[in-house]
């Protein structure tokens, strides 16, 4: 599927991910984020990075891994990310949406 | 995002490791999907929230068809312990939490945790026996108003 997002021709799944992280820019992370009714901060941004890093570095992502991750705590992801954390801060940072059940 | 089921109320009444943790994936997957979850812990699931319990939860291998040990085997000494030793393993290479960690995470992301009443009074427990995070001790009609509202399902396990 193609998107046009903040002035992009994306390749997109169903659901909306990217499947070529290259092809993401923070306009595009900025865009996604206001469609999910998000208005990104530092903290966001700290979080995005650390997800790319972990997608990059090949481990799967979980709630236990960003209980461990120690950039951030479970209650203030489900605060930054609301309604569905995991999920949501993935599709703005470009990477596969998790397959994990955890 | 508009989905149907808005709430979801578990209502845990068994302290074997494989129920245990059937209602902790399901109530942590509610709240990663944007879903309200809470766990009802009634009977034995008790043992789940209890302090010096939680961490010693094993699974049953009596009674119980697709664990494929003879029914005479499973009631042998130490059959459980094994058993529940081989579980764990496979949980952790898949980064399943224990118990006690789980149930923290739980409680972060938003998930109620309630003992029912009726079953701490008959197993003469006290609220210090019962973990940090518990948000309270309902009756069975406290736990029914909690339900009371559209979009919410049940589910006893």
């Amino acid at each position: 599927m193609d998107l046009n997002i903040a002035g992009s021709r994306l390749d997109v799944t169903e659901d909306g991910y990217l499947t070529d992280l290259s092809q993401w820019n923070k306009e595009i992370a900025k865009e996604i984020a206001k469609e999910n009714n998000i208005e990104l901060t530092d903290k966001h941004w700290e979080v995005l990075n650390w997800i790319q890093e972990q997608v990059k570095s090949d481990v799967a992502l979980s709630i236990r891994g960003i209980k461990k991750s120690g950039i951030i705590d479970i209650k203030e992801f489900y605060n930054l990310f609301p309604g569905g954390p995991l999920k949501i801060s993935t599709k703005i940072a470009g990477v596969p949406k998790p397959k994990s059940c955890i | 995002m508009s989905t149907k089921v808005r709430k979801m109320l578990f209502i845990l009444s068994k302290a074997t490791i494989e129920n245990a943790y059937a209602a902790f994936i399901m109530a942590n997957g509610a709240r990663m999907e944007g879903i309200e979850s809470e766990i009802f812990f009634t009977f034995f699931g008790l043992e789940v929230i209890q302090k010096k319990k939680l961490a010693h939860l094993h699974v049953a291998t009596v009674g119980n068809p697709a664990m494929h040990i003879p029914t005479m085997l499973g009631g042998l000494p130490g059959m459980e312990a094994m058993a529940t030793k081989m579980m764990k393993k496979e949980m952790e290479k898949l980064d399943m939490p224990p118990i006690g960690e789980f149930l923290e995470i739980l409680s972060d992301s938003g998930c109620k945790l309630w003992g029912c009443k009726l079953a701490v009074d008959m197993f003469h427990l006290e609220r210090e026996d019962l973990i940090d995070e518990l948000d309270g001790i309902l009756t069975i009609g406290d736990f029914y108003n909690r339900a009371d509202e559209e979009g919410c399902q049940l589910l006893f396990i």
